[in-house]
């Protein structure tokens, strides 16, 4: 039967942890110092337009995000057996549904409120 | 286990040997085997968490009450330079899970202090930042968008609090017994808890302060 790999010689357990190397950290910051600092730029000094900023900042971002679990939390589908890849499946599912329904709702929500005068301070 | 039960569960049991589908042996269990799997479930629920506020942000980020809206509040540089020292906290906190696999216990607790000291700094700025709005008058109670803002970015820093507490006591534990198993245990975990919050800073910086300057 499933004879454990990493018992020592003296019968003591070693728990199976992510392989940290040197290589995987430097590459995932100097792909992070890249994938903030263009962000930053894009905004501070605006060479094009809101629209398309906004679109290549979210971009960069969920590239980013990509770029930590990968090389900052070795992530691989294979770790703890793939039920890490599984609960953050689920949580990204759970996560969609939650931020995409709040946006979805609240977003007619408002479209149907009565309209409020322009100037909020002129309410009594 | 006898191979009886092997052969069986690979379907080439003899007919007239019954076919067990459970297993009567117990496995071994060694201590913190499933800490690692538990910790990350724990994180995603922590995700959980952000993302309810990050919708409440979106939801309600763009109500104003005719207050100060991001473009008058928020200091790009400043935040520029925030997510410079939570980038740095994070590969000396590499740093340090690599002096760790190679037994260097000195190399660890230096690492993890340089992080303990970027994550500080990180904090002194967050609350300078929330300092200066709040002499600005805006306040979590001065409009929806200033109290989604607030609760967001605090519940984050708040975070980084509690990373920092737990970094000191790590580097206590270090500091007594040593790199034994279960204090590499720790490392790594707190490890996950904190790229974990550089990740959640990701979301912040961009949809907050960067978005936020371009409504």
């Amino acid at each position: 039967m499933s004879h454990d790999p990493h018992n020592g010689a003296d019968g003591h357990h070693e728990i199976e942890m992510p392989h940290a190397s040197m290589r995987d950290y430097t590459i995932g910051f100097i792909l992070s110092v890249i994938l903030t600092a263009i962000p930053f730029w894009l905004v501070m000094a605006r060479p094009l337009d809101a629209g398309i900023t906004a679109a290549i900042i979210m971009a960069f971002a969920a590239v980013q995000i990509v770029v930590h679990m990968v090389y900052f939390l070795h992530m691989t589908p294979k770790a703890e057996g793939g039920w890490s890849m599984t609960s953050l499946i689920f949580a990204i599912i759970v996560i969609v549904i939650m931020l995409a329904g709040s946006l979805w709702v609240m977003h007619h929500l408002n479209t149907n409120m009565m309209p409020l005068p322009h100037d909020l301070s002129q309410l009594p | 286990m006898s191979t009886t039960t092997l052969s069986a569960a690979e379907g080439l049991a003899p007919a007239d040997e019954p076919v067990q589908f459970y297993e009567l042996n117990e496995h071994p269990h060694p201590e913190g085997h499933s800490t690692m799997l538990g910790f990350w479930i724990y994180l995603m629920s922590d995700c959980l968490i952000f993302a309810i506020l990050f919708a409440c942000y979106a939801v309600l980020g763009g109500n104003y009450a005719a207050g100060p809206a991001p473009k008058d509040l928020f200091d790009l540089n400043l935040i520029a330079l925030n997510t410079a020292m939570l980038l740095f906290s994070s590969i000396t906190y590499g740093f340090a899970v690599l002096g760790m696999q190679q037994g260097k216990l000195r190399m660890t607790q230096i690492w993890l202090g340089v992080t303990g000291l970027f994550g500080a700094a990180f904090l002194a700025i967050e609350l300078y930042e929330f300092a200066h709005l709040i002499h600005l008058g805006a306040t979590p109670q001065r409009s929806a968008f200033l109290s989604a803002f607030f609760t967001l970015v605090g519940t984050h820093g708040l975070h980084v609090t509690f990373g920092i507490i737990w970094l000191v006591t790590l580097m206590v534990q270090l500091g007594k017994h040593g790199l034994v198993a279960a204090n590499r245990r720790r490392v790594m975990c707190l490890s996950m808890f904190w790229h974990f919050l550089d990740v959640i800073w990701i979301g912040v910086f961009t949809f907050v302060y960067l978005m936020g300057m371009l409504r």
